[in-house]
């Protein structure tokens, strides 16, 4: 029995681990699908992260500081909409300062909240779901946002494939000068996809500051928005593979910890190279057929648009 | 009334001097609602940031060796991102190489010399080839993003160094405090004015600084780079390696990124913490563009963020301000050189378009 136990928590714990993934890369996968890179994820997720966290610390409500959260990923990728979109900046250079800048910012508006306590969300658990033996604790008794982020998922698949407005996005993302010459706005349907991601970020640092370690601690992404960024391509831009990937690396996260709970005597800094390791590891081997990742790379990928008539 | 942008017919050279001097102005007005908006006067804030740091000799001691890492990490990236090679683990590369250099400092413990600081800085750039190599081989071998496997490992080279100091290089009469001993004199950066910290690391950028300019300018392999950056297609033409590039590349900002971190360990701290850089290696990035991927812009650059460094560390003591104020004022200057950018190809055109007939 104590066997079991220690895998479904292992599990549990695997589902929480991916979760923040999962938010963050299926929002930077419609981003990506318009034809936007947006390289800012970690700064994106950080300042929903505190934004969300002083949130609940002021109203007292954490679903409160989800939607601020959410408010302040969109807002933090408005930025980088008008400087990529309306001034054609190199997408991977403003990404990139976006993160820079998130980085700096969180830090400085959440100074005063490092070590505030807060309730974090309760587990929901769904009625009779919940106490089917072995599935109901693993699927059927998470918080929210955990519900949230397959409901998301969900979503945007049926959305980016059986819709008439996710083909367009996907239209865009191809080739921006046909999808122009058919009458699309170029710059609009990218604006609302960065937003989209962002405000998925948002959703992704809020689940980390509010409900993973609910606390505020400077840099708590700790690299999750670029590991978000290596399951897009991990998923070659596929939602089911994301979610998949986003899991598998949330196990490789929380492995470490469990490795060293049952007694062996590893160091923790060595154990928390092996998500990053893997990342690596996991894109060697997803990149080495540089055709399937031409192929299904959106065309127009961190390429510019300006709209000559 | 309509704001829109029109393209030039050639890209403004007047803009191009101009749009860095735009960015840092904007800078400037942002902090100063930035600084009214938290109830310090704008001024006295503005004032202790950018000159408070320079009244004293030791300030620009200070100011001088927080430019040396930025400027080698900045010169070596400036090439890559020509070549359109983004090299993003700068930080994990000075840290490798802070860690190979110490690592020769602590192997020797017992029997130094004077050759022990040359070895260590011969070895530190080695090692910040070797971690930045990797990128740079899976790009070519296996065609994996370089920004996001240099990235990764620079989280696992911090890592690295954070479980050395913690386990196998923790100093034996340290009280066990996460800490190397501290290197022997042999293996300090000689310092270049008495009562500062101004060390000689500053002649190793500088010397990066010239052979750079040099080698971008003046050889072939220089062309090269810039010409696959610019125009692959032209570049394959023309039968010029990509992969040379890249590997190039990575293995010259790793390597100055490696010397920058060995220079700064053995010229400020003399042994190995489980933090030797304040982000030096992402900082870099914004110095590269902020200096237009020139030598001499990137040195200029340099020197203002290493200003900005100081002027967080000189808020904090003076006015009580968080240190973070640095990251945001770095994230904007940043963004506002980006956008500013977008004058140099297009001007900006307020009113509606003039239908041709």
């Amino acid at each position: 029995m104590d066997g079991w136990d220690t895998a479904l928590a292992i599990l549990v714990a695997t589902i929480r681990a991916g979760t923040p993934l999962v938010f963050a890369a299926i929002g930077e996968l419609v981003t990506e699908k318009a034809g936007v890179l947006n390289l800012g994820i970690e700064g994106m997720m950080l300042i929903g992260a505190v934004t969300g966290f002083i949130a609940t610390v002021v109203t007292g409500n954490p679903y409160l500081g989800i939607l601020a959260a959410i408010l302040a990923g969109m807002a933090t990728s408005l930025i980088f909409g008008v400087l990529t979109l309306s001034l054609m900046t190199n997408q991977v250079a403003t990404g990139l300062a976006l993160t820079i800048f998130g980085i700096g910012l969180s830090a400085f508006i959440g100074l005063s909240y490092v070590g505030t306590p807060i309730d974090g969300l309760d587990p929901i658990a769904i009625p009779l779901l919940s106490s089917i033996p072995v599935l109901g604790p693993l699927l059927f008794n998470h918080d929210i946002m955990i519900y949230g982020s397959i409901a998301l998922f969900v979503l945007v698949g049926w959305f980016l494939f059986k819709t008439r407005a996710g083909l367009i996005l996907r239209a865009v993302g191809e080739s921006h000068d046909a999808a122009h010459a058919i009458g699309y706005s170029v710059l609009k349907i990218r604006y609302l996809a960065v937003m989209f991601g962002g405000a998925t970020s948002g959703l992704a640092g809020a689940y980390l500051s509010l409900v993973y370690t609910p606390q505020w601690a400077e840099n708590m992404t700790a690299g999750r928005g670029w590991i978000a960024l290596a399951l897009v391509v991990f998923a070659t831009w596929r939602p089911a593979r994301v979610l998949v990937g986003a899991y598998l690396f949330g196990f490789i996260t929380i492995i470490g910890l469990h490795i060293q709970a049952m007694g062996a005597d590893v160091s923790s800094h060595l154990l928390a190279t092996l998500p990053y390791l893997a990342t690596v590891a996991v894109l060697v081997i997803i990149s080495r057929d540089a055709t399937k990742i031409r192929l299904n790379a959106p065309a127009s990928l961190g390429r510019p648009f300006h709209p000559t008539a | 009334m309509l704001i829109r942008l029109e393209a030039r017919p050639q890209s403004s050279k007047a803009m191009q001097y101009a749009s860095p001097v735009i960015a840092a102005l904007l800078t400037i007005v942002s902090g100063i609602i930035l600084f009214s908006a938290l109830g310090t006067d704008p001024w006295l804030a503005l004032y202790t940031f950018f000159v408070e740091p320079l009244t004293s000799v030791y300030g620009v001691g200070e100011w001088a060796i927080k430019a040396t890492p930025l400027l080698l990490c900045a010169i070596g990236l400036s090439i890559g991102f020509r070549g359109n090679v983004w090299n993003i683990g700068a930080e994990g590369q000075l840290t490798m190489g802070a860690i190979c250099g110490g690592g020769v400092a602590l192997a020797f413990y017992g029997s130094e010399g004077p050759w022990l600081l040359p070895l260590m800085i011969i070895v530190g750039g080695i090692g910040g080839m070797a971690w930045g190599s990797i990128p740079a081989f899976l790009k070519n071998r296996f065609n994996a993003n370089e920004i996001l496997t240099s990235l990764m490992l620079t989280y696992v080279a911090i890592q690295f160094l954070g479980y050395l100091v913690h386990g196998p290089w923790i100093d034996p009469e340290g009280f066990n405090f996460p800490e190397t001993r501290v290197f022997h004199e042999y293996g300090w950066m000689p310092l270049l004015v008495e009562n500062t910290r101004f060390h000689a690391g500053v002649i190793l950028a500088l010397i990066a600084v010239v052979v750079v300019w040099i080698f971008m300018s003046r050889t072939f392999t220089g062309f090269q780079v810039g010409v696959v950056g610019q125009a692959p297609a032209a570049a394959a033409y023309a039968g010029y390696s990509q992969k040379r590039v890249v590997m190039l590349s990575f293995l010259i900002s790793g390597g100055l990124a490696g010397i920058a971190g060995i220079s700064e360990v053995s010229g400020t701290i003399q042994q190995l913490q489980p933090i030797i850089s304040p982000g030096y290696g992402f900082a870099a990035i914004i110095v590269a563009f902020l200096g237009r991927l020139h030598p001499i812009g990137v040195l200029l650059a340099s020197m203002l963020m290493s200003l900005m460094y100081l002027g967080g560390e000189s808020l904090q003591m003076n006015l009580n301000l968080p240190l973070a104020v640095t990251g945001v004022f770095q994230g904007m200057l940043l963004f506002y050189v980006l956008g500013s950018d977008v004058l140099i190809r297009y001007r900006i055109r307020v009113g509606n378009v003039v239908k041709e007939s």
